[in-house]
């Protein structure tokens, strides 16, 4: 195995905030490229200061922020003037991708929209993630995760049948984010054959449109909008989660085969009930779904979620417990495969983090280092790449241009 | 606009159902070159799967199947076969990527995992992807898009606006521990490929489906390292966001998370009253009376249509939207001037509309997208350009390798 990282050499100005963003350069740095944010205590990131309850004066202990900035160097600059906008189009003009999450428009309004970024680097890559997309008529609406899984069609498939749409979590913001990614590796890719870099144009609705593409063909198919049914399943069954001895404890478990059937039927030690007409074949089962998930949760709730697991994967069933982010941060799998590592962070200490979901044999991926503290690495990017002199530096951090 | 700005990338892809096919159809929107083998005679499981055409079950118009295929060529292989097993190391020494989804040690017992495919052509890129990767104990356990969801620990935080803990937490949206396994593995394939094109070489990539959704929920597992409390369903109980049912039945979000856009939301009400008090005039007032602060939200959203909230939240420059339905998301005026929706003509299921790329290039240019395969559609085409005569392949076809 190498120690060498597949996107060595690449260099990323990014100008993400709040999350979409910031989760998409982050993936970049995961596998070796250098990403500077470029960020400032004027208006800082909302991630480094909101909380629910309100807004926080320090900037360098939110642990949200830290998770979705690791692997990134920073640099502070205020955008709101002109040397300000100067530095940023400057380190442009030696970065290979852009990354940018403002309202449409902003970018181009402070002169760092992708006509201005094209004049100082000729084949820049530039992504612009926004909630709706950079036109249409809802071109300069806002957003937040929330409103890309409401939008994108995903929130009325999620929750229960006899209850409101939900919204998913924040990972609505980190899919938007990484189909980002994704769209800059293959503009990156295409680069190598053409010379030419672009601008991207993406849509956060339509990232999460994407994903649930198969429901949205039966309103193409059958004009029919497909509706969220808790964890049922259209056609297999028993397909639930059901609840385990413990405190809020559940396994899931989905049976898509005879054998698995029997497998299960098995495992809860072959109960009469389970030979009855109504259980005995898949369509019989899938109408009396819900007396069957009555059943075999009267079995599942005398016993451990890790038992069940266990017994039941050894029968050939796929069952998996509904994992807490506890279980998961010691979980022996995950562990095992290093899924989760330890790094240090100056303010929060040393904290787990979760570590990529790829292991590449030639260029392994990881967490390459820890969340920057606003501005860290003003020098490096300003002098060492920039090549302006420290008493220079020195001069704009006193006019609060690096600021 | 000449092809030479699409992506020249030739993938055999040996998947099925929906992560695998995801991860090379993102490769095929740009013009890659995707063999898709499926099994003579069964083919991919999507094909089983519907929606189907005016619900008609057909192998041949599964919108699953449809939607996750297009733009690929089709072959039947039985890699259980000799021949089969031949036929596929001739394809794997002319391929720059190949995605596969068999369970772990499956690839070796057929004499076709990395090592072997190594040595026919050390510039292969092999991605696999599984629900908990090559090793570790729960290697070969089995999970299907449910169990995905809940070992990831994305479904023991949904529902999110749960307000106990009486009911059973749910998946996500249709197969989204799939389509999150597809994704993250399109982009350390397209890491990989970078590198190899600047002077590296192939190698082996291993993709967890179960670690792709758990890096999703980062942001929210760490707030069990914060508090030690695990995040669970009923997590929505504070000030982030707050969901309405409108006058006309549907639902719209509203978002609070912070009093820039508590500002924007208060004039779009028409600056009420009670907003302009306390405890409701601070960010910290209307944390601590949520409850009430909502039933404030869903009384004035009562008075009007899930479309006129958020035009006029958006109006003054706050989030919103609609939660949309297929059919209202389909008739979207955003969606339209996109063009999001692509038309796709198919010899079976006819022209549809499918969802098509959530990205616009500007050098790139977007193309008409080509039908997914039917079962066996490329033999001749793949197959003759290996050399294999018409009368070889009316052989094989007898003796059921293609």
């Amino acid at each position: 195995m190498s120690n060498q990282s597949a996107l060595k050499g690449i260099r990323v100005a990014d100008f993400g905030h709040v999350l979409a963003g910031p989760y998409s350069t982050m993936l970049l740095g995961a596998m070796g490229a250098e990403v500077i944010k470029i960020e400032t205590r004027k208006r800082p990131d909302e991630q480094r200061v909101q909380h629910g309850g309100g807004a926080s004066t320090d900037y360098e202990s939110s642990s949200n922020f830290f998770e979705i900035n690791l692997n990134k160097l920073s640099v502070s600059l205020d955008l709101s003037t002109e040397k300000g906008r100067d530095l940023a189009r400057r380190i442009v003009s030696v970065s290979d991708l852009v990354m940018e999450n403002m309202r449409p428009g902003v970018m181009d309004k402070l002169g760092l929209g992708y006509k201005d970024l094209v004049k100082v680097k000729p084949d820049i890559i530039m992504l612009s993630l926004s909630g709706f997309g950079a036109t249409g008529p809802y071109r300069g609406y806002t957003a937040y995760a929330p409103c890309f899984s409401c939008f994108g069609g995903q929130a009325h498939l999620t929750g229960y049948a006899d209850a409101e749409p939900n919204t998913l979590t924040s990972s609505c913001d980190s899919r938007a984010g990484t189909a980002g990614t994704f769209a800059l590796l293959m503009a990156l890719n295409i680069r190598e054959q053409t010379g030419q870099g672009q601008y991207i144009d993406l849509s956060s609705s339509e990232a999460l449109n994407a994903l649930v593409g198969d429901q949205m063909m039966d309103f193409s198919m059958n004009q029919r909008s497909p509706t969220r049914d808790g964890n049922h399943d259209a056609i297999m069954a028993p397909h639930n989660c059901y609840r385990c001895k413990g405190n809020d404890r559940w396994i899931s478990i989905a049976v898509a085969t005879e054998e698995e059937w029997q497998g299960l039927c098995k495992a809860m030690g072959s109960p009469e009930w389970a030979k009855a007409d109504a259980f005995s074949t898949p369509l019989s089962r899938w109408q009396n779904q819900d007396r069957l998930d009555f059943l075999i949760q009267e079995w599942t709730l005398n016993h451990g979620h890790y038992e069940l697991m266990e017994l039941l994967q050894g029968v050939g069933v796929a069952a998996m417990p509904s994992f807490k982010a506890k279980d998961l941060f010691s979980d022996p799998h995950l562990v095992s495969r290093g899924g989760i590592a330890e790094m240090q962070h100056p303010r929060l200490g040393t904290r787990k983090a979760i570590t990529p979901p790829w292991k590449l044999s030639e260029t392994p991926a990881g967490i390459m280092r820890t969340a920057p503290l606003l501005g860290e690495h003003n020098q490096y990017v300003l002098c060492d790449l920039l090549g302006m002199s420290r008493q220079e530096l020195a001069q704009l951090i006193e006019e609060k241009i690096v600021y | 606009m000449s092809d030479g700005s699409l992506l020249k990338l030739k993938v055999v892809e040996l998947c099925s159902f929906a992560a695998g096919p995801y991860c090379t159809r993102l490769f095929a929107d740009f013009g890659a070159e995707v063999i898709k083998i499926e099994q003579p005679g069964v083919g991919d499981q999507a094909r089983n799967r519907g929606p189907f055409l005016h619900d008609i079950p057909d192998s041949e118009t599964s919108g699953l199947f449809l939607y996750l295929n297009t733009d690929k060529l089709g072959v039947t292989l039985d890699l259980e076969t000799p021949d089969g097993q031949n036929i596929f190391k001739r394809l794997i020494a002319d391929a720059d990527v190949l995605v596969e989804d068999k369970s772990p040690g499956e690839m070796q017992r057929l004499g076709l995992d990395y090592e072997v495919l190594k040595q026919i052509n050390p510039a292969l890129i092999m991605t696999s992807i599984t629900p908990f990767g090559q090793d570790g104990p729960y290697r070969n356990f089995k999970a299907y898009h449910l169990n995905l969801c809940h070992a990831s620990g994305q479904g023991y935080m949904l529902p999110m606006n749960s307000t106990s803990f009486d009911r059973e937490p749910v998946r996500g949206p249709g197969f989204s521990g799939e389509y999150d396994g597809g994704m993250s593995a399109a982009v350390a394939t397209m890491g990989a490929l970078y590198w190899r094109r600047h002077g590296g070489t192939g190698q082996h990539i291993d993709v967890s489906k179960q670690q792709s959704t758990l890096h999703l929920e980062r942001s929210q597992m760490r707030r069990f390292l914060d508090t030690g409390k695990s995040p669970n369903r009923t997590g929505m109980g504070r000030l982030l966001e707050s969901l309405v049912q409108c006058k006309d039945g549907n639902y719209a979000i509203l978002i609070l998370s912070s009093q820039k856009q508590w500002e924007g939301l208060f004039q779009a009400m028409g600056q009420p009253e009670w907003g302009a008090r306390e405890p409701f005039n601070t960010q910290a007032g209307r944390s601590a009376n949520y409850a009430e602060l909502k039933e404030h939200l869903a009384e004035w959203a009562r008075n009007y249509t899930a479309q006129e909230v958020f035009d006029k939240v958006q109006s003054f420059k706050s989030a919103c939207a609609p939660a949309y339905t297929a059919e209202q998301f389909f008739n979207s005026p955003q969606i339209t001037a996109r063009e999001f929706l692509v038309e796709v003509d198919h010899p079976v299921a006819g022209k549809l509309k499918y969802p098509g790329l959530p990205y616009q290039f500007s050098n790139t240019p977007k193309r008409m997208k080509r039908h997914a395969p039917l079962l066996g559609q490329h033999n001749e085409e793949v197959f003759g350009r290996l050399q294999y005569t018409k009368q070889d392949l009316v052989r094989l076809k007898q003796a059921g390798v293609i």
